[in-house]
C-alpha cells in the first residue's frame, strides 16, 4: 500500500503542463522505478503524483529533419537497447542502459526518468554527457532546449521549471557522425546494481585512422553529478593510437574527477578504478572505430 | 514394485508453487486484520526514558500504540532448540516483547496497531522516543575488554559462552625442533539469510486460546515460546505453519510470534498481523554470526601436525538467540577434520550492540571452513605442497570415530570426493597450467573440504513423530512435525512413505501444513535433519500401518498373515503372486463394513540416538582481473557424500542453492554498520550485495553415495552442507591465481584493492 494523496494522469503533453500548473506540489511519475521506491521509504509519503506514463507521443526513437537522433523521454531502457537507430549510430547508449537493474526495471524505467532523477549514478547519463546530448523540455510557452551539462544543477537537482516536463533527449548529428564509443559500468555485482563508477568514452579517428581526431569521456559517480573529463580529452586530441596516448589520457582523468569516500567505496579505490576504466574504454572505442593500436 | 526412494520425482508442491496457488501466511490472513508498524530504536545502546504517542494517536485509523512500558516483565528465550527439562541446558531468556533497555540500532521499542498500513506507518513516524544513551560496542574482541559497555547484567564481560578444547600438551609440543609455524587471522562478515518471504505472522483468539499463523520453520517450538513469553499454558496457544518462502535458519527462532500473540490478547482477540519489511528482516530478525578466528599450526617438514591452536571469537549481537551453540559447533569441528595430538582451542561467544545472530544454514561451519580451509592452503603453500595431495595426508582417516557424538568415518569419502571434484573441474591440468602467471588477468583453481554433522544428537533431543491415515480409495495422508520450508522434504517423505507402506507415490498425500492442534509433535526444520530424522518415524509408522492393513486383509481374504503382502497398493498372495484385492477395496470395506468397521491409521514416535557425518568439498576456478580488483568465477563444483540420494533432482537443487549462497558469502555479501552510531548502512537488497544469477557460472553438483548405516534409507545431511565449502575454495583459487592470501570474507573489489596494494600488485 503506497502512501499517496492523489494521482493525476495526463494523456498529452499539454495536459501534463496544465496539471503541473494546477498542482505545483505534485511529483511527476513516469515508469515509477524510482519514485515508488522513494514513496515506500517514506521520502515522498502523502504526496500527489502526476503520471505522464500514458503520453505515447513521448515514446520512441527517430531522426529529425536535421538527422539529429530524437529519443522520446518515455522510451524504456529495453526499447532503447533494441532500437535500430540507436544500434546504428550510438550503440553504446543501448549497451549502457542495458546494465540498469534487471529486465523488469528496464521494461518499466524510462530514459527521461533516469535523467530527471538527477543522480550521478544514472547509467544513461555518463554516455549522454559524453555525446553532448541536448535536453528538450516543454512548458506553457513551448519548447526549450539546453545541453545536458546545463540541465544538471546539482545532486538530485535538474533544470525543469514548474510548468515543464522533459519531452525528449537529442543527440546532434555532429556528435554521432563517425563516432564510436564504449561504456563500462563498474558495480559490485553483474545485475541489480547501481554503478560504483560509470565511464563512457567515444572517439572520432582521423581519415587515415592513425590519430585521434576527437575523444570525449563522461563519468558517473565521479562527483555529485555526471561529468566530463576535459583534461583527459585534451590529452588525447590529435595523438597517435599508442599505449602512451592511452596511458596519458587515463592518468589525466584524475585532474578532473572528484570521487568521494563513502562506506560504499573508498576514494583511492574509486580513483584507481576510474583510471583503469578510462584506459579500457578508450582502447575499446579505438577498436570499434576501426583503429589499430600501435 | 519399483522403489520410489532414489527416483527424481517431481515435487509434490511444484504445480501449486509455480502457478501461485500455494497459500502462504499473508495469503491466509483475513482482510479484517489489524496491521502493525514497529517503532525501533535509533540508538545502538540505551534506556528508553519516555515514549510520547500523543501526536501518533491522532492519525486517523490508528487503533492503539503499545510501548516497552506496557509489556509483561517476562524474559523469554527465542532459539529454535528442543526445550530442555534440565534448567542448566535451557536457552537464555534475555529479551522482552518490547525492550526498555535497547541493545542495538533497530531494537523493538513500541508497536503501532492500525486499520491500514498507511496509517500505521504515518503514526510510527510520529512516535517520539527519548533515550538515556549508553556507550556501545560493535567489535567482538573490544566487547571482551575490561571496561567495555555491559550489555546484559547477568553476563559480565559480555561473554555468553566459552568452549575449551585441550588435547595433549600444546606448549610442550611446539618446542619440537624443526617445526614450521603457520599463523593466520580469518574473518567472516555478518550476513543475512535473504529468504524470499520476509517473516510474517498473524494472531487471533478463539475459545479463549490464541491462534497464531506464522512463516516459521519450527511450529511446535514457537508454540512453546509464545506460551513462555505470555506466561500462559502452552496448550492455550495453537500454532499453524503453512507454506513458507524459505527460512535458512532465520525462521528457526521465535521472531515476532510472541509479540503478535500478546497483541491479540490486548485487542479483544482481533486478528492482528506483524509483517516485516525487507529492511527490518535484515536487522531485526536474525543474522549469521561474524566470527574472527586465529589459527596457528606447527607443522613438521613431512607435513604432519605437531600442534595446533584455534581461537574463535563469535559476535553474538544484542540477544542470545542460538547463542554459543553456533561457535561451539565450528570450534569442535577443528580437531576432527584434521586430527592432531596436541590441540588448544577456545571458542568465545560475546554480546555486542549489533543485531542478534541466530541459526543460519551451516550453523558455524561456513565460518569455521573459511578459517580452517583457508589456513590449510596457507600451510600447504608454506610446505610447497599441492593442496589436494596435502589434504589426503592430514585429513580425518577412514575409521575415525568422534568420542562425543560417536560419529564414524565409515568410508574413504574424502579421497572419493576429491577425486570426483578434481576430475569435474580438470584440477590437475589447470593447477599446472596456472603456475607462474604474470600479467593483469590471471587464473587459478582452488578447493576446500567441509565437515558436517547430521542433526543434533547427543547435544539435544532427536525425535520424530508421524501419523498415517488410510482413505477409502487406498490413498493415505501423512503428517510429521518436520516442516517443508522449500527444501523439498514433503516430496522426499512421500517417496519414503510410499515404500514403507507399499503403495504408489501418487497415493501419498502429504499434509504440508503443520498445526499444533492436529500435527504430531516434532521439532521442525533445522540441522539438516529432516530426511534423516523423518525417515525413522516414517519407516516405523509405515510398517505399523501396513501391518494393520494386512491383519484386516486376513479377515477378507482368509489367507494367513504370512502369505500376504501389500505391493504397489494391492493385496498380494505371496505364494503365487496373485492380486487378491486392491487396497482401495480393502479400505472401503474396512470403513463401511457392517460386521467389522475400522478406521485404519497408524501413529508413532521414533527417538533417534545416532548421528552421522556428512562430508563434501568444493572445487573452484577463477579469473582475477587485478587492475579492476574483480574475481570472476569460471567454474565451480560441489561434491557431497550425503549417503544414498532419496531424490537426485531435489538433491542437486539443494546443492545449487547452497552454492549460490556461499558464492555471495565469499565474494560480495556483508551487512555493514556505521562505526560511529551502530546504524545499519545497507539493510536492503540493493546495497547488500546478494549474488545474482548473473554472478554465477553453471553450478555443478556431484555425489558420492556411500549409504549411511544408521539411517533406514541410507541418507544423511544435505540441507546446510552445500553452503560450507565454496567460499574458502574460491579464496584458495584466488591464492593460486595471484599469490595473494585473502583473510577476510567477502573478497569484495574494495578488499581485493587493499590487499593487492599491500602485496605490491597494484
Amino acid at each position: 500500500m503506497y502512501d499517496l494523496k492523489a494521482l493525476y494522469e495526463a494523456k498529452t503533453v499539454e495536459e501534463a503542463v496544465a496539471l503541473r500548473l494546477e498542482h505545483p506540489e505534485a511529483q511527476i511519475i513516469a515508469g515509477g522505478t524510482d519514485v515508488l521506491v522513494q514513496m515506500r521509504e517514506g521520502k515522498r509519503a502523502g504526496k500527489e503524483l502526476i503520471s505522464i506514463y500514458g503520453i505515447d507521443a513521448m515514446r520512441g526513437v527517430s531522426l529529425d529533419g536535421e538527422e539529429n537522433i530524437r529519443i522520446g523521454s518515455l522510451t524504456s531502457f529495453s526499447h532503447i537497447t533494441k532500437d535500430p537507430i540507436i544500434q546504428k549510430y550510438i550503440n553504446v547508449l543501448g549497451e549502457a542502459v542495458d546494465t540498469i537493474g534487471g529486465p523488469q526495471i528496464r521494461n518499466a524505467g524510462t530514459i527521461g526518468g533516469n535523467t530527471c532523477n538527477g543522480v550521478t549514478s544514472a547509467d544513461s547519463a555518463s554516455t549522454l554527457f559524453a555525446w553532448d546530448a541536448i535536453i528538450e523540455l516543454t512548458g506553457k510557452n513551448g519548447v526549450r532546449r539546453l545541453p545536458i551539462q546545463e540541465f544538471y544543477l546539482g545532486a538530485g537537482k535538474v533544470d525543469v521549471r514548474p510548468d515543464e516536463i522533459q519531452t525528449a533527449i537529442l543527440i546532434p548529428k555532429a556528435s554521432y557522425e563517425n563516432c564510436f564509443g564504449h561504456y563500462i559500468k563498474y558495480a559490485m555485482r553483474n545485475a541489480m546494481d547501481i554503478a560504483t563508477t560509470g565511464c563512457s568514452v567515444n572517439v572520432v579517428l582521423s581519415g587515415d585512422k592513425k590519430t585521434i581526431a576527437r575523444a570525449r569521456i563522461g563519468y558517473g559517480v565521479a562527483g555529485p553529478i555526471p561529468m566530463r573529463a576535459p583534461t583527459a580529452e585534451a590529452a588525447a586530441l590529435g595523438k597517435p593510437l599508442t599505449a602512451e596516448t592511452v596511458d596519458a589520457f587515463a592518468a589525466a582523468v584524475l585532474e578532473d574527477i572528484h570521487p568521494r569516500d563513502s562506506w560504499r567505496a573508498g576514494k583511492a579505490f574509486r580513483q584507481h578504478i576510474a583510471v583503469e576504466m578510462a584506459r579500457r574504454c578508450l582502447i575499446e572505442s579505438i577498436k570499434l572505430a576501426g583503429g589499430v593500436m600501435a | 514394485m519399483s522403489k520410489q526412494v532414489g527416483q527424481s520425482k517431481i515435487r509434490v508442491d511444484a504445480f501449486d508453487k509455480a502457478t501461485g496457488r500455494a497459500k502462504y501466511t499473508d495469503d491466509l490472513c483475513g482482510r479484517e486484520a489489524l496491521v502493525t508498524h514497529m517503532v525501533r530504536s535509533t540508538v545502538a545502546h540505551g534506556l528508553v526514558t519516555a515514549v510520547d504517542t500523543e501526536e501518533a494517536l491522532k492519525v486517523p485509523g490508528v487503533v492503539k500504540i503499545f510501548t516497552c512500558f506496557d509489556v509483561p516483565d517476562i524474559p523469554f528465550p527465542t532459539a529454535g532448540h528442543p526445550w530442555s527439562t534440565d534448567p542448566a541446558h535451557q536457552d537464555i531468556a534475555d529479551r522482552l516483547l518490547l525492550n526498555r533497555h535497547v541493545r542495538y540500532y533497530g531494537d523493538d521499542v513500541a508497536v503501532v496497531v492500525a486499520e491500514d498500513e498507511v496509517a500505521a506507518a504515518r503514526a510510527a513516524r510520529l512516535v517520539k522516543v527519548t533515550y538515556e544513551e549508553y556507550p556501545f560496542v560493535l567489535d567482538v574482541q573490544k566487547a571482551m575488554e575490561p571496561g567495555a559497555p555491559q550489555i546484559h547484567e547477568e553476563f559480565p564481560g559480555n561473554i555468553l559462552g566459552h568452549t575449551e578444547i585441550r588435547r595433549g600438551d600444546y606448549q610442550k609440543a611446539i618446542q619440537e625442533p624443526g617445526l614450521i609455524k603457520v599463523e593466520g587471522w580469518y574473518d567472516t562478515p555478518t550476513v543475512q539469510h535473504c529468504h524470499i518471504e520476509n517473516h510474517v505472522c498473524t494472531a487471533y483468539m478463539e475459545a479463549g486460546r490464541v491462534v497464531v499463523t506464522s512463516s516459521t520453520q519450527i511450529p511446535h517450538i514457537v508454540r512453546r515460546v509464545c506460551g513462555q513469553a505470555l506466561g500462559i499454558p502452552w496448550g492455550k496457544v495453537r500454532l499453524i505453519k503453512p507454506y513458507i518462502g524459505g527460512g535458512f535458519g532465520n525462521k528457526q527462532d521465535a521472531l515476532y510470534e510472541p509479540l503478535c500473540a500478546w497483541l491479540t490478547t490486548q485487542l479483544g482477540g482481533r486478528l492482528v498481523k506483524i509483517d516485516c519489511s525487507r529492511e527490518e528482516t535484515f536487522v531485526s530478525n536474525r543474522v549469521r554470526h561474524a566470527i574472527r578466528t586465529h589459527i596457528i599450526s606447527w607443522v613438521r617438514p613431512d607435513g604432519t601436525f605437531a600442534a595446533r591452536k584455534i581461537e574463535a571469537f563469535s559476535n553474538q549481537g544484542a540477544y542470545a538467540s542460538h547463542g554459543h551453540g553456533v561457535n561451539a559447533k565450528g570450534v569442535n569441528a577443528f580437531p576432527q577434520l584434521y586430527p592432531c595430538d596436541n590441540i588448544e582451542g577456545d571458542g568465545w561467544t560475546v554480546y555486542t550492540n549489533l543485531p542478534a545472530a541466530g541459526a543460519m544454514r551451516g550453523y558455524g561451519i561456513p565460518q569455521a571452513m573459511w578459517a580452517g580451509e583457508s589456513h590449510l592452503d596457507d600451510v600447504a603453500k608454506a610446505l610447497g605442497r599441492d593442496p589436494v595431495e596435502y589434504r589426503r595426508q592430514v585429513v580425518m582417516p577412514v575409521g575415525y570415530r568422534d568420542a562425543f557424538s560417536k560419529n564414524e568415518n565409515y568410508f574413504d569419502t574424502f579421497n572419493q570426493i576429491m577425486d570426483k571434484g578434481m576430475e569435474a573441474i580438470g584440477y590437475a591440468e589447470k593447477r599446472k597450467a596456472y603456475e607462474n602467471q604474470t600479467g593483469p588477468v590471471r587464473r587459478g583453481v582452488g578447493m576446500a573440504l567441509f565437515w558436517y554433522n547430521t542433526a543434533v544428537w547427543p547435544i539435544s533431543l532427536e525425535s520424530s513423530s508421524c501419523r498415517m491415515v488410510l482413505n477409502q480409495d487406498g490413498s493415505i495422508q501423512v503428517q510429521t512435525g518436520e516442516t517443508e520450508i522449500g527444501q523439498g522434504c514433503d516430496t522426499a517423505y512421500a517417496q519414503m512413505a510410499a515404500d514403507a507402506v507399499g503403495i504408489p507415490f501418487e497415493d501419498v498425500h502429504i499434509v504440508s501444513t503443520q498445526d499444533t492442534d492436529i500435527t504430531p509433535f516434532g521439532l521442525g526444520a533445522y540441522a539438516s535433519r529432516q530426511t534423516y530424522i523423518g525417515g525413522f518415524s516414517i519407516r516405523q509408522t509405515g510398517q505399523l500401518l501396513k501391518e494393520r492393513i494386512l491383519t484386516y486383509a486376513v479377515e477378507l481374504t482368509r489367507q494367513t498373515r504370512a502369505n500376504l503382502d501389500l505391493i504397489d497398493g494391492k493385496i498380494v498372495r505371496v505364494s503365487d503372486g496373485r492380486v487378491l484385492m486392491t487396497l482401495g477395496e480393502l479400505a472401503t470395506e474396512a470403513l463401511y463394513s457392517l460386521t467389522h468397521s475400522e478406521h485404519l491409521t497408524a501413529e508413532s514416535t521414533y527417538q533417534i540416538k545416532n548421528n552421522a557425518y556428512s562430508f563434501g568439498c568444493t572445487f573452484a576456478e577463477v579469473e582475477v582481473d587485478i587492475p579492476m580488483c574483480k574475481v570472476k568465477l569460471l567454474n565451480i563444483v560441489n561434491v557431497h557424500d550425503c549417503g544414498a540420494l532419496i531424490n537426485p533432482a531435489l538433491a542437486e537443487a539443494q546443492v545449487h542453492g547452497g552454492m549460490s549462497m556461499a558464492i555471495g558469502y565469499g565474494l560480495s555479501e556483508e551487512l555493514k554498520f556505521d562505526p560511529k552510531t551502530g546504524k545499519p548502512l545497507n539493510n536492503n537488497l540493493l546495497d547488500y550485495k546478494l549474488s545474482t544469477f548473473m554472478d554465477h557460472p553453471h553450478l555443478q553438483a556431484a555425489f558420492v553415495e556411500n549409504p549411511e548405516p544408521t539411517s533406514p534409507y541410507g541418507t544423511k545431511a544435505l540441507g546446510e552442507p552445500p553452503a560450507c565449502s565454496p567460499a574458502p575454495a574460491i579464496r584458495n583459487a584466488v591464492l593460486q591465481a595471484t599469490g595473494v592470501a585473502m583473510y577476510k570474507a567477502p573478497m569484495s573489489p574494495q578488499a581485493l584493492f587493499a590487499r593487492f596494494c599491500e602485496e605490491g600488485l597494484l
